[in-house]
């Protein structure tokens, strides 16, 4: 509409004149943010490099030969993370959301399930993930019961569901809670059951709010599966820690660190950007 | 002419706020009734209270003869039955136009997709909003959000339409649309309960007006009697103040 009635506009010489300074302005800016940017970041290289430890830190950490060597054997371990945080995510999406609405229900059928399902809730979110992780990978098979699988990875991935549905239920709840009761009075005053009501009324509103929360929760899943490494799965952190010990040398660590930060920076920054959106349209919605 | 509504010494409070005193109206069919007076008078807690959003203290509350102030009542039915609009549109903000106005008659009317969605465009088409339909609320201004927020209340065919100052939120000029479109009801024969600030349009819709002081009606009658020629001090007060606020 504004393109329109500005088609027939052209600057005047006065807005031409402020235009020209404002982009010498900002030539200035820019010239003083590069010249500071090499002065710092060289002077720091310079340190570095110079410093006396400096080669025996470059063959430690950062060999780069055998970098290559063992980048076959992390990244098929990477491989495991990718399939954990994939699969684990996906449950814990379900069991996450099954526990968040049984912990909002008021339905008097439910209630005993309103009572599990917080204290699920509490247990799990206030015991240190790695206790888990161990309980249940080296518990589970103590107890020699049929029918359970002993497979580490499948044990793991248990583990790390338990204590992430604990987490991610609390998200969602939060969203549930964050919609003004007016949308409820709104959806009921039209005939719309309870249930209706956080079906097409509560929840979708609710998710949208907490996607930037879950994202968050979802690259620390992926960072956290790394713990179950510790069962024996051949994981990347794992891989990278047999090559360790084998030379003593810990250029694999950083090796998988490299490999989780390609996938987690990415994933941090399009978390940032939504939470900028999500905050933008929140301002635009005003009243609601 | 029988009665839509009728409330029976009801009474309502909030903790130790008495809100609703013995109170007691009756709505005959295609009658609007206006409930005037000054905030915290008992005119949104009277509605709620008819929409069973909050729950009687005492007396009783009949919708077409039957008492739905029971609580063995199905609660979902009785609303099934009511229109209620309200002083901040409460709109769903993540549907269109148009799906916030067919979500009730599809799954609570059980409506077919088709069938409410031709309703819906009708009676966008008739309050001049038929452009709007696929947009989201957050787009539309605050006198076309409550104009949509009356089609939604409408698109159930409702027996009785309550609204609860409708137009309290909204600026002078947008004031009218809304309005407009409340005074279309009133001639359609819609049954309405309002609560309002607005006298001029009080005079102009109301059946019946009755000014509430404390949670009781204090003076009824019709508009010239009660806006015109009121004979409760208060009242009188009341419409001097409002009077003085250039809302008369």
């Amino acid at each position: 509409m504004s393109e329109t009635q500005n088609s027939a506009w052209s600057p005047s010489s006065r807005e031409i004149q402020r235009r020209q300074s404002r982009r010498a302005i900002s030539r200035k800016q820019a010239g003083i943010a590069a010249a500071s940017s090499i002065v710092v970041l060289g002077t720091l290289a310079l340190i570095l490099v110079t410093s006396p430890g400096w080669e025996t830190v470059k063959a430690t950490f950062f060999d780069v030969q055998y970098g290559k060597e063992v980048f076959p054997t992390v990244i098929k371990g990477l491989w495991i993370n990718l399939q954990l945080t994939f699969i684990g995510g996906a449950a814990i999406g379900v069991i996450a959301l099954g526990l968040a609405l049984l912990r909002t229900t008021k339905s008097p059928a439910l209630t005993p399930f309103r009572f599990l399902a917080t204290a699920y809730v509490d247990i799990f979110r206030g015991a240190p993930l790695i206790l888990i992780i161990l309980l249940v990978g080296f518990g589970v098979p103590a107890l020699g019961l049929k029918g359970v699988s002993s497979n580490v990875i499948f044990l793991g991935t248990v583990a790390v569901v338990l204590t992430y549905s604990a987490y991610v239920a609390e998200v969602i709840r939060s969203g549930i809670l964050s919609i003004h009761p007016s949308q409820r009075a709104a959806a009921r005053s039209l005939g719309l059951t309870s249930g209706q009501t956080m079906r097409f009324v509560v929840l979708p509103q609710a998710i949208r709010r907490v996607v930037p929360p879950l994202l968050n929760d979802f690259v620390s899943l992926l960072k956290d599966t790394g713990l179950v490494s510790i069962l024996g799965v051949t994981d990347a952190v794992r891989a990278a820690q047999i090559n360790a010990s084998r030379t003593f040398n810990y250029t694999p660590y950083v090796v998988a660190a490299i490999l989780f930060l390609l996938i987690t920076i990415p994933m941090t920054r399009y978390t940032d950007r939504a939470i900028r959106q999500r905050t933008s349209a929140q301002n635009s919605e005003g009243a609601i | 002419m029988s009665n839509v509504l009728e409330l029976v010494n009801v009474r309502k409070s909030f903790d130790a706020e008495l809100v609703l005193n013995d109170l007691s109206l009756a709505v005959p069919e295609h009658t609007a009734t206006v409930l005037i007076g000054a905030s915290g008078s008992g005119k949104s807690t009277l509605l709620r209270c008819i929409n069973l959003l909050e729950t009687i203290d005492d007396g009783q509350i009949f919708l077409d003869g039957a008492e739905i102030s029971d609580p063995l009542i199905n609660v979902d039915d009785v609303r099934r039955r009511l229109g209620m609009v309200f002083q901040s549109f409460n709109l769903f903000p993540h549907k269109t136009v148009l799906e916030n106005i067919t979500l009730s008659p599809i799954k609570v009317h059980g409506k077919s997709k088709d069938e409410a969605n031709s309703a819906a465009t009708a009676l966008l088409q008739r309050f001049d909003l038929a452009d709007k339909a696929d947009q989201y609320p957050d787009r539309l201004s605050g006198g076309q959000q409550q104009r949509v927020a009356i089609i939604r209340s409408l698109a159930v065919n409702p027996r009785l339409l309550l609204l609860d100052e409708v137009t309290s939120a909204l600026d002078p000029v947008l004031v009218n649309e809304v309005l407009s479109a409340v005074r279309d009801l009133k001639s359609d024969g819609m049954t309405m309960v309002l609560a309002t600030h607005e006298m001029g349009f009080a005079t102009q819709v109301a059946d019946e007006v009755c000014f509430l002081e404390s949670g009781s009606i204090v003076e009824r009658g019709t508009a010239e009697q009660v806006l015109h020629n009121p004979q409760n001090t208060k009242t009188q007060e009341f419409l001097k103040r409002v009077h003085e606020a250039g809302r008369l």
